[in-house]
């Protein structure tokens, strides 16, 4: 069978399955809505990006947030959920669990936050090009 | 634990940032590329003019 062939045969493959996978793979997995839709080259550049931060993060000794007593709390637990599985993973390991008053402690915490928002933008990513939207 | 510098942090948030918008905002890796590029240097940019201003406001 041709190239082409296989690659078309692929993509109607991709094409017939469940449209919100990207989505809920991609949300759970750092660029893995892009590998299902064959975007090698973008997602592991999303994984990279994405987990790279979240170590960062954490590496900086920043807090993952636990619980939602007030507003800031709320806001920063629902960014904190968009890593998806990195964050369960961390609150399992127990990591970011300890809470430093340190300028560079406080920095990694917004870096946690923020690789779940762009997560969150990632895995949309994925399902616009899953539904055709983006190319 | 790691603990970079003021600047460093600002290079590693904008780095990761930056390759994020740019994939997920254009459609061609030229224009992603732009684009990212772009945004970090907005980022980078907007970092050391408010560091400046803030430095000015407190002298």
């Amino acid at each position: 069978m041709a190239e082409a062939e296989k690659r078309a045969v692929a993509q109607k493959g991709a094409q017939d399955s469940f449209v919100f996978l990207p989505l809920i793979a991609g949300w759970l997995v750092p660029g893995a809505g892009h590998f299902l839709l064959r975007k090698w080259g973008r997602g592991a550049l999303l994984a990279i990006s994405i987990v790279c931060m979240f170590a960062l993060g954490l590496a900086m000794r920043g807090r993952l947030y636990a619980n939602a007593h007030d507003i800031l709390e709320i806001l920063g637990l629902l960014g904190d959920l968009g890593s998806g599985l990195l964050y369960i993973a961390g609150r399992v390991m127990g990591l970011g669990s300890e809470s430093l008053q340190t300028t560079v402690a406080d920095w990694g915490t917004r870096f946690i936050v923020v690789a779940g928002l762009l997560n969150i933008i990632a895995a949309v990513d994925a399902h616009n090009i899953r539904t055709g939207r983006k190319s | 634990m790691f603990t970079p510098s003021h600047f460093t942090a600002v290079l590693l948030f904008s780095l990761f940032a930056s390759t994020v918008f740019g994939i997920t905002q254009r459609e061609t890796p030229p224009r992603m590329f732009r684009y990212g590029l772009y945004c970090f240097v907005l980022f980078v940019g907007s970092a050391i003019v408010l560091s400046w201003v803030m430095f000015l406001i407190a002298r």
